[in-house]
């Protein structure tokens, strides 16, 4: 089984409100003191992988991001995992392509790579939040996509996977053939495990290949051809809260229960 | 004429989202002098039919071999089948887990753009133009759609419902759409079910987060909704903990709820959680850190150990019922 994990490089999304700015006119958020760091819905899927290559006791993991050079720390850090390829498609030119421009580059990477089962994408960027490149990608591909995945184990027929994966009301297993793209979703049991040390040390010593736009005969100059930034702000809201006051715990939760009493009888 | 295309599931009737993307369908159309078609997928009741009727002119109801409940590849085959068939030139979806996996596929299909999430959706200078959240909620974009069908995901609870006085019933037109094969199939589809209404469409709710520190808490505070006659949400920390299940998360990877009420107990109040209860009318949060960040969402808060405060307040309003 070989399974390809797409890995998004972003601004650290725990960056707290008060420090977040945003560059209006070109229409991006400033990095300030802030951290680039692993998407977590990309850690979750190739902790995903991880454990799926750890019960089979084989398969290959290959850890693929399209992004500026210095994208490359999202791939060691893969690499310190144990993921056991890693490919960086540079693309410095433009820092925020559109999602089919990413699918496009992705999925040419995906063919170049050769013999992909299950390509595996985050729900969703914690930056931008499109949540568009597995539809796109699959569709790219011509392959079918099962969004909001936990993981999978083996079909009960060659070449089958049983995919289970979370919905508004709960859950559900779905049989689909390979090759198709996942896309991957947080829950208790892919929290992203923490790479050893000797192994972050080893990383930097492994290969780690870099293709360019037009190795993969992308025309870098279709980024915006499905959407683009308009505007970019930040919103004013903020509410005035009324902390409830009182001289004792008694009294203050006499008073908290007054006002949510009213809103209920209220409705 | 051109088209506004609004699809909806005919399983989940005519419920509160799709209420809110006839809405947004129904202006859309107006505004740009576009004619609105309803598409419903799955066996239509009545209220779901009569209700798409009422608001747009032309109403698809699609039933079928393949089409009795969701499945990805033969919801998005009949989707992108009976959207060609429609002159498109905006296709709306709730934001329900459904629409979000099928969506971009459909735009690809149809030769379009999609986007997600829409707080609102303008058509400018022949090009339609999304207005969303996004870094986590910190910020807020306008995406401009270059292709044309724009097929847009919209938080549809949020949405005002179209006004129908007034307006004659649209045609309806019954189809059973060919379907190529699949090798893709729902073996099992669980509802973790919490009992009365949906989540989504809870008028109280009850979250509890991380700083609750374990799962025996959340039976506490289960107590406390059922008073209130709440429905139980939480935080991605207490999902990712595995204290409650998956689905009880709100933000913006979980539910986006709109409720009355929503007390948030023992949660920060991270933008990403921020972003699925934006909607609601009034947060309460109980925090024992003045400075968190919930308490500038919030109409009215205590600053307190929850531990203190969920027994007595369960009892105080058990009594005063
Ligand atoms: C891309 C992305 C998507 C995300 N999507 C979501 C999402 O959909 N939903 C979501 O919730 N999060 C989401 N997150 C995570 C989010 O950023 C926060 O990490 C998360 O919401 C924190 O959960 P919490 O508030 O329960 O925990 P914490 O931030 O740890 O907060 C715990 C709170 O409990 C309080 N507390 C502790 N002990 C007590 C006590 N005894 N009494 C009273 N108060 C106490 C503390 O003061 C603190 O404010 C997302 C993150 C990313 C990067
Ligand atoms: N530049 C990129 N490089 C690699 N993977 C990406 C890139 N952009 C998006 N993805 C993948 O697509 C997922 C969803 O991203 P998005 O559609 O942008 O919200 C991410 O979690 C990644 O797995």
């Amino acid at each position: 089984m070989k399974i390809a994990v797409c890995l998004k490089q972003i601004l650290d999304p725990e960056v707290p409100a008060r420090d977040f700015k945003v560059d209006a006119a070109k229409r991006e958020a400033e990095q300030g003191g802030a951290n680039l760091v692993t998407n977590i819905f990309c850690e979750n899927a190739l902790e995903t992988a991880l454990q799926i290559r750890d019960a089979a006791g084989s398969g290959e993991i290959v850890a693929l991001s399209v992004g500026p050079a210095g994208a490359e720390d999202v791939l060691r850090k893969a690499l310190a995992l144990r993921a056991d390829q890693a490919v960086l498609v540079v693309n410095d030119a433009d820092t925020n392509p559109d999602p089919l421009f990413v699918a496009k580059t992705l999925a040419a990477a995906i063919k170049k790579i050769g013999g992909v089962d299950v390509v595996m994408v985050g729900r969703e960027a914690g930056d931008w939040g499109a949540g568009q490149t597995g539809g796109l990608l699959a569709e790219e591909l011509a392959i079918p996509c099962i969004s909001f995945a936990e993981g999978f184990e083996p079909g009960a027929t060659p070449g089958t996977i049983k995919v289970k994966r979370q919905t508004d009301a709960g859950f559900e297993v779905i049989e689909a053939p390979t090759p198709l793209v996942l896309t991957i979703t947080n829950h208790d049991k892919n929290v992203p495990r923490i790479p050893k040390t000797r192994d972050v040390m080893q990383s930097y010593r492994k290969p780690l290949e870099k293709w360019t736009l037009s190795d993969l005969g992308v025309d870098g100059s279709t980024s915006h051809a499905y959407s683009q930034v308009a505007e970019l702000f930040i919103p004013k809201k903020e509410t005035k809260c009324e902390f409830i006051e009182g001289d004792t715990v008694e009294a203050k939760i006499d008073a908290l229960a007054k006002r949510i009493g009213d809103i209920l009888r209220a409705m | 004429m051109s088209e506004v295309v609004c699809t909806l599931w005919g399983r989940a009737g005519l419920d509160r989202a799709a209420q809110g993307v006839l809405g947004a369908g129904r202006r859309l159309a107006d505004s740009t002098g576009a004619a609105l078609r309803a598409i419903i997928v799955g066996t239509a009741d009545d209220a779901l039919a009569s209700g798409a009727q009422a608001v747009a002119d032309r109403v698809v109801v699609a039933t079928g071999p393949g089409l009795e409940d969701y499945n990805p590849e033969s919801y998005l085959a009949a989707l992108s089948d009976l959207c060609k068939a429609a002159s498109a030139t905006v296709v709306l979806l709730g934001n329900d887990t459904y629409a979000q996996e099928i969506a971009a596929r459909l735009a690809h299909r149809l030769g379009g753009s999609a986007a997600g999430d829409a707080v609102a959706v303008h058509a400018e200078g022949g090009k339609v133009r999304v207005t969303r959240g996004v870094y986590g909620g910190k910020a807020t974009a306008v995406i401009e759609l270059e292709k044309s069908p724009a097929v847009v995901w919209v938080r549809a609870r949020a949405i005002e419902p179209a006004d129908a006085a007034g307006r004659g019933a649209g045609e309806v037109e019954r189809v059973t759409p060919e379907l190529p094969a699949t090798g893709v199939k729902v073996l099992e589809r669980q509802e973790e079910s919490k009992g009365g209404a949906r989540l989504e469409d809870a008028q109280v709710i009850v979250s509890g987060g991380r700083g609750l520190g374990g799962p025996e808490p959340f039976t506490e505070l289960q107590k406390l909704a059922d008073v209130m006659h709440a429905q139980m949400a939480a935080s991605r920390a207490a999902c990712d903990a595995g204290w409650v299940p998956a689905s009880w998360q709100v933000g913006q990877t979980g539910k986006k709820v709109a409720p009355q009420l929503y007390l948030a107990i023992a949660i920060s109040g991270a933008s990403q959680h921020i972003m699925g209860i934006a909607d609601s009318k009034v947060i309460c949060a109980i925090n024992r850190d003045a400075d968190a960040p919930i308490f500038k969402h919030c109409t009215f808060g205590l600053v307190e150990d929850y531990q203190k405060v969920i027994g007595p307040l369960t009892e105080r309003l058990r009594s005063a019922k």
